[in-house]
């Protein structure tokens, strides 16, 4: 264990499950020299020919993967035998354009052009054609031999996979990827689940260099030159998921935990509607946060009230009777939407985030609010505020709702007030609990940490200290769920602590009873539960 | 769902609703070129009556059409083999892009 190393941490989105554990491997595009452009002539013959080379090697890689692997790459084959596309390429150069320039800018341009499409799926497309130019371009230019040397069980990290470069990997001793950017709908994905291969993706920014490398393909997390401790977890997690999902299974099929004689629930927490496919899922007792800050994520501007509400509705008629907690636009921080939140705060988590953005554009507030008051005669539907730090924060967004529920029903549309909460996050907030006309709180113990230890979670240099183990952060939250019993409102906690096990025991000794977590550490937070439970003494 | 008239003798049209749960997505785009690509006729497709018509050999052209599932395509096809191409086109269509052994 090396305590002076500051681990490093990165969440991203599942785009294949598994986990990897090996040397950590930065792969980037190659780019070679330039080369000596001949005549008009000689370059169309010298494109023609590094076409029919690509067009071979393409053929070698999908003749010996197979089956799917094969039929994602006839999409290049295609390319390279689609007169209309070429056509413009060769009059090009038959201009004075160089090959590769000529070949480098109508692909570029078909890249912006599928990368510019709403569809996530088009624009997944666009690495393909990323894999077919760079390889053309390797064979203009000479220098078509590069094979990636990496060792056997390696993690590999990269902006962009494209497929064939990920055929060209040796995955026999299996490994992981890990990709800054990247898609769970693109071809590389669907070739890293047939291949059973760990992948992650959006990770963002991550360190260029580290040693070894935990890759959790489940909870979409990639950790760098970890801890004996991280390793420890990660080893864990590894194994309640290799002891086959039949047996992980069983154990949420087992009737819900229960510590110190009251039921504990088990919520989830999502990002989106497709997180629902997640097989766990079915088994939890509701969702305890439905993120919505996806809606915002889109191309085309802020999303309406209708595509809102379809959103909503959705996951409301997934969970039945469950209870569905929705928590309003929480933007800003370190989640940035162009055109809403502020820019060039020189303090952004301390700055106009969550409900503080949304009082202040009301317009965009307005239509969310909307949104959800027409979802609440659909199922049972509980809204929440992000970053509430005074009663009167709590009050101005109710006003909000209210005038949108008589508005709605004004114009005959189905409109309800769902119970309102708030989350617990801002310690003024915590303190002062008491003062808060909320139906039930929320603990997001990552913020409640972040802001109570004055440790900024993304800097890694600061892991150690921002523990939410922190006596001060479990006073906070034991106060709330004492609060929350006295007054008969419900608390739950929805931060990372709620799936780790570490956390888990201390949570329940401090009167927490709800825990919503990812729907891939559902499994392993029961587990926990039970084993305190039959281990600890009760109370 | 083939409806083919033959307004001047040599065109023949036919018209169907794409079933593809993705839309025509690169893999069915790159079935319907394969497949095109195999009759002499010259062969046009357009995804709605208003747009421009499209070489039916060309997959890029085609990703391009950015047809979406439910929207009814439309093949064109002049030429020899033309009726045959229709047919044929129109039923990989219809029946949601199989799977065809070579």
């Amino acid at each position: 264990m090396r305590d002076d190393i500051a681990e490093q941490a990165y969440r991203g989105r599942t785009a294949s499950s598994g986990f990897a554990h090996g040397p950590f491997v930065r792969v980037d595009p190659v780019t070679n020299g330039g080369r000596a452009a001949g005549v008009p002539g000689e370059e169309q013959r010298a494109l023609r020919t590094a076409l029919l080379t690509a067009g071979r090697q393409i053929a070698a890689l999908a003749k010996a993967a197979g089956g799917e692997a094969a039929q994602i790459l006839e999409f290049q084959v295609s390319l390279l035998d689609d007169d209309d596309f070429l056509e413009p390429i060769y009059a090009a150069i038959l201009a004075g354009t160089p090959a590769d320039a000529a070949w480098s800018v109508a692909l570029d341009e078909q890249i912006s052009d599928y990368n510019s499409a709403t569809d996530e799926y088009l624009r997944a497309r666009s690495s393909d054609l990323t894999d077919l130019r760079d390889r053309v371009i390797r064979t203009l230019r000479g220098g078509g031999g590069d094979t990636l040397k990496i060792p056997g069980g390696a993690v590999i990290c990269a902006d962009d996979l494209p497929p064939s470069r990920f055929l060209e990997i040796d995955w026999s001793a299996g490994g992981g990827l890990a990709l800054l950017r990247g898609s769970p709908t693109s071809h590389v994905a669907m070739l890293a689940r047939a291949r059973g291969i760990p992948m992650v993706v959006q990770l963002g920014l991550v360190a260029a260099s580290a040693n070894t490398a935990l890759l959790d393909g489940e909870g979409a997390t990639l950790e760098l030159d970890p801890t004996a401790e991280q390793v420890g977890l990660f080893e864990r997690r590894r194994e309640l998921h290799r002891e086959n999902r039949t047996s992980a299974r069983a154990i949420l099929r087992r009737p819900g935990p229960s510590w110190g004689g009251e039921k504990i629930q088990l919520l989830i927490n999502i990002q989106r509607g497709e997180d629902l496919d997640h097989a766990d899922a079915q088994y939890a007792d509701g969702i305890g946060l439905m993120r919505t800050e996806f809606l915002l994520a889109g191309r085309t501007g802020l999303p309406g009230e209708e595509a809102q509400f379809q959103a909503y509705d959705t996951v409301l008629r997934w969970a039945g009777e469950r209870p569905v907690t929705i928590r309003t636009f929480d933007a800003g921080g370190d989640k940035p939407v162009p055109g809403f939140t502020y820019d060039g705060e020189p303090n952004p988590f301390l700055g106009v985030r969550g409900l503080r953005l949304c009082l202040r554009r009301p317009d965009v507030f307005i239509v969310q609010l909307r949104a959800l008051a027409r979802a609440a005669v659909r199922g049972n539907l509980k809204v929440m505020f992000p970053m509430v730090t005074t009663p009167d924060e709590l009050e101005a967004g109710r006003e909000l709702l209210i005038d949108a529920v008589n508005g709605l029903q004004a114009e005959g549309i189905p409109a309800a007030l769902p119970p309102l909460g708030i989350m617990v996050e801002v310690p003024a907030a915590a303190l002062t609990i008491e003062r808060f006309k909320a139906s039930f709180f929320s603990i997001g113990s990552n913020d409640l940490a972040q802001y109570l230890t004055a440790c900024d979670r993304s800097n890694g240099a600061l892991a150690k200290l921002a523990d939410p183990l922190n006596p001060a952060v479990l006073e906070l939250i034991t106060r709330t769920a004492e609060y929350g019993k006295l007054a008969g409102m419900g608390v739950s906690l929805c931060g990372d602590m709620a799936g780790d096990p570490r956390c888990i025991p201390a949570l329940l000794v401090c009167g927490v009873r709800e825990l919503s977590v990812n729907p891939s550490a559902l499994a392993l937070a029961k587990q926990t539960i039970d084993g305190f439970s039959r281990g600890g003494n009760g109370d | 769902m083939l409806e083919t008239r033959q307004p001047n003798g040599q065109v023949i049209i036919g018209s169907v609703r794409l079933v593809h749960a993705a839309g025509m997505h690169a893999r069915p785009a790159v079935k319907l070129t394969k497949l095109a690509k195999q009759f002499q006729a010259q062969i046009s497709i357009r995804a709605s009556a208003t747009a421009d018509w499209i070489n039916a050999k060309s997959v890029s052209k085609i990703m391009a059409l950015r047809a979406a599932r439910d929207s009814v395509i439309e093949i064109k096809a002049s030429g020899e083999d033309a009726e045959a191409a229709v047919a044929a086109l129109v039923k990989l269509v219809a029946t949601d892009f199989p799977e065809i052994d070579q």
